[in-house]
């Protein structure tokens, strides 16, 4: 067996010569929660939107390892039917596709009890929002419990959770904590992204990402105490360093 | 001659010559998205026109039609009672079985003052080949009275249909008109939808058109709210997909002529292969206390919304026909 799930190896990704991801080198264990620290604009999103294979984000250096095999090249879909899945920072909406069949869109077999199961561990009453569409009608906190259910309803094999604390108003952190340990429960490993360090706790490990870089790798309670020492006491400048000689094509 | 055909069941004392044409057209009127069995129930006001053959006009307490054949279709006169209100929507059924001609409706709407009214339309051409299918609507919503329209078509699979649905409504003080096309299924054919509303004091006008080319299809729209009272508010929302070499514009225009009068336009356009779409939005304020404001998205499909689709593990293919199916919901 695969000692890590996910590995990522000397991962490198710059545009317009801004060096948005460094080097960056992380490794999941299969079934663990491990929480990606890092103030806003560290990068964090850049690395999971690198991870899942979105447009625009084929690093230039680097690989991605899941299971083992070499994934770097695979297209967005082909990951997400390995098992790979993001619920997005700020999730898209759709007119006319209902909330169910949203959630339902993952599932290797659609089932009407998951998708109730996966609405009630957001506190979403399904009877209100099943058949209700996932647009601009819905709040940005409903919307995004929304993706946390679709992410939960699909028992991804890793789950990257892009700030899932954030703007979820009425449910609390213990709510998706909760969450978090049910799918790590059923088997998901979970890559748990977020710039407040409360929500770090429930991480089997953590790292810290600082600059588009791995500052620090380590249990959750050592990550969190280095990040509010070195990183909350000095907050990032507003631009991402400029590396003019890292660009793109000054790469060997 | 002007025949008025007053609570004739739909079904049973229909004239037996028709009655094949009957069966036929329910089948036509299912395919465009009708359920027949509704029709068959006695609270449910029905009008049935087959080419220029009024086949069923099954009134109810407060629900008035008069139909006359010409001769390429029907003159109808279609009125509402004021302070009705009716618990099951109206239904009409309009359409052509054979593979080519022409048919006319030239219909008049009134609904009286405080009524509250649902209409359910399906327009069906199933086998159109060569069929032109024209409806010149005027529509008179009463003061306080609410009109809320959707017309579904059904074109067939062969493209051969030119529609032109044409309307002109009146929207009086605080009257509501909320009306909704939807050409989604099978080919569209050549669509040239104007529709012309002028609303009055704390009145609305929400138009909805959704339509899907494909093919050699041409659709266009065009929709114009006048905002004339004070506090008169309009919307049209138009969802085009296009895709082959259909070709799709879309022109709106909102005038917003009173203190307090809102308009907004909202129009997406998804554009796939050769085909081709445009949007044309207009906007007319003539007083200082009026505000009119339009988007538009015309193009690809999102990327974000892609994305998100596919991370659960959909083709991008997949995504784009769930987002576009989403779209013509
Ligand atoms: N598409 C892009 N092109 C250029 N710069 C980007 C792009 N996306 C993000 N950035 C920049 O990269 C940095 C990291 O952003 P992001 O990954 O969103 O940070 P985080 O998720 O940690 O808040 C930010 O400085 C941001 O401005
Ligand atoms: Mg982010």
């Amino acid at each position: 067996m695969q000692p890590y799930l996910l590995e990522i190896k000397d991962l490198y990704l710059a545009r317009e010569g801004h060096v948005l991801l460094n080097n960056v080198n992380l490794a999941l264990k299969p079934g663990e929660i491990h929480v990606l620290l890092g103030l806003n604009g560290s990068g964090k999103s850049t690395l999971a939107y690198t991870i899942m294979g979105c447009s625009g984000y084929t690093p230039d250096r680097g690989q991605i390892l899941f299971e083992g095999r070499d994934i770097t090249g695979l297209s967005l879909s082909e990951r997400a039917r390995l098992g790979i899945t993001l619920a997005w920072q700020e999730p898209a909406r759709f007119e006319g596709i209902p909330v169910g069949k949203y959630i339902s869109l993952g599932m290797k077999e659609s089932s009407r009890q998951r998708v109730l199961e996966a609405l009630e561990a957001v506190a979403l009453p399904p009877a209100q929002y099943a058949y209700r569409a996932v647009d601009k009608t819905l709040s940005g906190g409903e919307r995004k419990r929304i993706e946390l259910a679709a992410v939960y309803a699909m028992r991804p094999r890793l789950a990257i959770l892009d700030e899932p604390d954030s703007g979820i108003d009425t449910l609390s952190l213990t709510d998706i904590e909760r969450l978090i340990r049910r799918m790590a429960d059923e088997g998901s490993t979970v890559l748990l992204i977020t710039h407040r360090d409360e929500l770090a706790e429930i991480g089997d490990s953590a790292s810290l990402m600082c600059l588009g870089s791995i500052a620090y790798v380590g249990n959750a309670e050592e990550t969190r105490r280095f990040y509010r020492e070195h990183c909350q006491r000095h907050p990032m400048p507003p631009e991402p360093m400029t590396l003019g000689l890292e660009s793109k094509e000054n790469q060997p | 001659m002007t025949h008025a055909i007053r609570f004739t069941p739909p079904s049973g004392e229909i004239a037996p010559a028709w009655a094949g044409e009957l069966k036929a057209m329910m089948d036509a009127y299912q395919q465009a998205g009708g359920d027949p069995k509704v029709l068959e129930l006695p609270q449910v006001a029905t009008l049935v026109i087959s080419a220029n053959q009024v086949l069923v006009a099954h009134e109810i307490p407060g629900v008035h039609f008069r139909a006359e054949s010409l001769p390429h279709g029907v003159r109808a006169r279609i009125w509402v009672e004021p302070h009705t209100r009716l618990a099951q929507p109206v239904h009409l059924c309009f359409g052509l079985l054979p593979a080519e001609g022409i048919q006319e409706i030239v219909a008049d709407y009134e609904i009286g003052d405080y009524a509250q009214v649902r209409f359910l339309a399906h327009c069906s051409f199933p086998n159109a080949v060569k069929v032109e299918h024209r409806m010149q609507a005027r529509i008179q919503v009463g003061r306080q009275a609410s009109l809320t329209y959707a017309e579904e078509h059904f074109h067939g699979p062969y493209g051969g249909t030119v529609v032109v649905p044409q309307a002109e409504v009146r929207v009086e003080d605080g009257g509501h008109f909320i009306t909704t096309f939807a050409l989604t299924r099978g080919r569209v054919g050549d669509l040239r939808l104007d529709y012309h509303v002028r609303v009055g004091a704390g009145g609305v006008a929400e138009l909805v058109t959704k339509a899907y080319g494909k093919s050699e299809d041409t659709i266009h729209v065009r929709e114009v709210v006048v905002l004339d009272g004070p506090g008169a508010r309009g919307l049209t929302r138009t969802r085009i997909a296009v895709q082959d070499r259909a070709q799709s514009r879309v022109d709106t225009v909102t005038e917003g002529n009173a203190p307090g009068a809102r308009g907004h336009m909202d129009c997406t356009e998804i554009v796939r292969g050769q085909a081709q779409a445009s949007n044309n939005p207009l906007v007319i304020v003539r007083h200082d206390q009026a505000q009119v404001t339009h988007e538009a998205a015309i193009g690809t499909v999102n990327r974000k919304e892609l994305e998100t689709l596919m991370a659960r593990g959909l083709s991008e293919d997949e995504a784009v026909d769930l987002i576009i199916r989403g779209l013509m919901r």
